[in-house]
């Protein structure tokens, strides 16, 4: 790239600079004095919340095949972003992105709200109260905004010991949005975590087509603050870089900015939803090569050859994912919506109007019965 | 419209359409988010990356407001951009590029710079879509002056309407009704066609009542009025073009019959059918026999699946609507 911009000096990587890692492919340590400073349990927990996650996913993908639930975003091979959620204290807050759930897993909600969501159910969006979770949007990129704001209001309000961090993908960098949450982040010197999840292609478009920056990380200079890029199939080093992006939000230190943005490099085995045939823009060639890098692999062999983790554990975690798994599939399914409920909280209270329209419905379906709903019409 | 024919779905024939504009015009060029390598998340623009190539079928960032501010800037220079929003709701980031640009530059520019661009998007729910994906609020955009709006309820329709569209010398944005992307195929011509923009489609002659309706609307108010057939006469127009609007059809056939009736999936409140209500009542107000009566969506969100069969239109609620006005006083 040397020559594109001659007389201007600006810091313009010609590659992308090497990620942050903890363990290399192997699982192996490469870097001792990243290592986070975790329990034997809490490395445990981490890696049960990941498993969790791949098996709340693969569970989503086979009840839509089945025909027993709608549309999901896998984060399949994405697992490592659970890792950040760890970094977070209870009482700090979540914007996930609808492929970022596993952070929703491991902050404790119930994976019933995600087969909820997914089964067209719109209770799946309830998520209670005490998680500090906001319930991910679908369009592109509209909850960094919110979460700058919710920053914003933390300053009013004056919570000096609260972090907000916001999850989204590399598609998400292309919008305005992006631009508009981070820039005033940055100008309001927000307590902000920003999390692009950049797994390489928005469905098909590949990253080299959002953007003509090396990275998404070195965007973070034009806002005022600190980027960073990690290798994102690596929980330790998401982790690491995650915890000590909290900590800056909450106390920086001289010359350490607020605000911190995180890309994670990563790749989504699967497609970008079960609607989305993956095959049409990239080869098994380069699945396969990203297999090898499962991230969960990865911190398995790493917490075994530290004697952390053995069959044993294994096996009871993966008793305890399937059975709360299994139970929230059942809770999922059993649960069905009055149709006069999506009248309920449109507004704080009926209106006048809304009634009668729920009237008219309660009198349709007393006239012609649900089954006049069900068959709608032929075409 | 003489020559060969295919059997096309709806979402085929919008393809037909473009394969035909871009052979036709190197100007022309399909631009959005997925349209190029993947053909489309519904493959509206299947084989048109690998017969013109990456310089005309234009895989763009995730950008809907990028989308459609290069579009019109595109434009300026001869370039015909067709931009693909991948579903009308997330088409509200380009809204200012819409409403403050393309739908104005014509006019403050005194006509030299004019967005000669069209915007297709799929609309409507009824597929059990995720959230957003859903929308049909097609009133918002034909409130806003300078732009037109467009939605065929048929595939013979839906290309000779797209290339008209594409031929058109303003800004269109092009509704495509997905619900019935791929329900049904019919006789679409393979040569180019145009059907011109703001002519209603008189779809069925009756004399009782007039039921005026659009996109995807279309197909259960026809079955309506076949289910009728015998204790009520119905006539139904299908408005393909809904700004701007084919005011003489709409009087003409409420003239006629003296009922009114409007069908559509958007929700009530200052829905389309408040203003063809009142255009009627304006124009014909002595000719009606009964007050119009609107059949819509409810002024609600657009729910999550379980529930949108209690929200989509049905055929029971159209018959209903329909005896309503015939049965009035």
């Amino acid at each position: 790239m040397s020559g594109k911009h001659e007389l201007f000096q600006y810091p313009a990587p010609d590659d992308p600079p090497d990620a942050v890692r903890v363990l290399d492919e192997n699982g192996n340590v490469v870097a001792d004095e990243l290592l986070p400073n975790l329990t034997d349990e809490e490395f445990r927990k981490l890696y049960a919340d990941m498993r969790l996650t791949r098996r709340t996913d693969r569970r989503g993908v086979s009840l839509q095949r089945q025909g027993r639930s709608g549309t999901l975003a896998s984060c399949y091979g994405q697992e490592a972003h659970v890792a950040t959620a760890h970094a977070l204290a209870e009482t700090d807050w979540l914007i996930p992105c609808y492929r970022e759930f596993g952070t929703m897993l491991a902050r404790g909600i119930d994976p019933k709200y995600l087969f909820l969501h997914w089964m067209g159910k719109e209770p799946g969006d309830h998520i209670p109260a005490e998680y500090n979770t906001v319930a991910p949007p679908t369009p592109i990129a509209t909850q960094i905004p919110h979460a700058t704001g919710m920053a914003m209001a933390a300053q009013l309000l004056g919570w000096e010991d609260t972090a907000f961090l916001c999850h989204f993908g590399d598609g998400a960098t292309s919008e305005g949005d992006f631009h508009e949450g981070l820039n005033f982040a940055g100008a309001f010197d927000t307590p902000s975590v920003f999390v692009c999840n950049n797994n390489q292609y928005a469905i098909s478009v590949p990253f080299s087509r959002q953007t003509g920056s090396a990275t998404v990380a070195q965007k973070a200079i034009a806002y005022g603050f600190d980027g960073v890029y990690v290798d994102g199939m690596d929980p330790l080093a998401v982790y690491t870089v995650t915890e000590e992006a909290v900590r800056r939000a909450k106390s920086p230190r001289e010359g350490e900015s607020r605000q911190t943005l995180i890309e994670l490099l990563l790749y989504r085995l699967g497609g970008h939803s079960t609607s989305d045939d993956p095959t049409k823009y990239r080869s098994a060639a380069e699945v396969e090569q990203w297999e090898q890098k499962d991230p969960i692999r990865r911190l398995e062999v790493f917490l075994r050859e530290t004697g952390r983790l053995d069959d044993e554990a294994i096996e009871s975690i993966e008793n305890a994912n399937e059975a709360l798994v299994d139970d929230a599939v059942v809770a999922a399914e059993a649960l069905h919506q009055e149709p006069e409920s999506m009248f309920e909280h449109v507004f704080h209270e009926l209106t006048p109007e809304l009634r009668r329209q729920a009237d008219e419905l309660a009198a349709l379906r007393e006239q012609y019965g649900d089954e006049a709903f069900d068959v709608g019409w032929r075409f | 419209m003489a020559g060969e024919t295919d059997r096309l779905t709806l979402v085929e024939a919008v393809n037909s359409a473009l394969h035909n504009e871009m052979a036709r015009d190197e100007h022309v060029v399909v631009m959005g988010e997925d349209v190029g390598v993947n053909e489309g998340v519904f493959r509206a623009t299947a084989g048109l990356y690998d017969e013109f190539g990456e310089q005309r079928v234009i895989d763009t960032p995730l950008a809907e407001s990028g989308i459609v501010g290069t579009a019109i800037g595109m434009s300026f220079l001869g370039i015909r951009p067709v931009a693909e929003i991948q579903f009308m709701g997330f088409l509200y980031p380009a809204l200012d590029q819409l409403f403050s640009h393309a739908a104005r530059f014509r006019s403050r520019t005194r006509g030299r710079f004019v967005p000669e661009i069209v915007i297709r998007a799929p609309y409507g729910g009824g597929i059990h879509s995720p959230e957003s994906h859903s929308e049909s609020t097609e009133a918002l955009l034909t409130h806003y002056p300078g732009v037109k709006v467009v939605v065929p309820s048929t595939p013979a329709d839906a290309k000779g309407l797209l290339i008209a569209s594409i031929r058109e010398p303003d800004p269109v944005v092009f509704l495509e009704p997905k619900k019935i992307y791929r329900s049904f195929r019919e006789a679409v011509p393979t040569e180019p066609y145009e059907i011109p923009l703001g002519e209603a489609s008189v779809r069925r002659d009756g004399t009782d009542v007039s039921v005026f309706t659009w996109g995807a609307m279309t197909r259960p108010t026809l079955e309506a009025a076949r289910q009728l057939e015998g204790e009520v006469d119905v006539e139904v127009v299908d408005l393909r073009t809904l700004s701007p609007l084919d005011r003489v059809t709409l009087i003409t056939s409420a003239e006629k019959t003296g009922r009114v009736v409007v069908v559509h999936e958007a929700h009530r409140t200052g829905g389309l059918a408040g203003e063809i209500a009142t255009t009627i009542q304006e124009h014909s107000f002595l000719y009606l026999e009964a007050p119009v009566k609107r059949v819509t969506g409810w002024d609600v969100p657009y729910p999550f699946p379980e529930l949108e069969k209690y929200y989509m239109v049905n055929v029971a609620r159209i018959i209903d609507g329909i005896k309503e006005v015939v049965a009035f006083p």
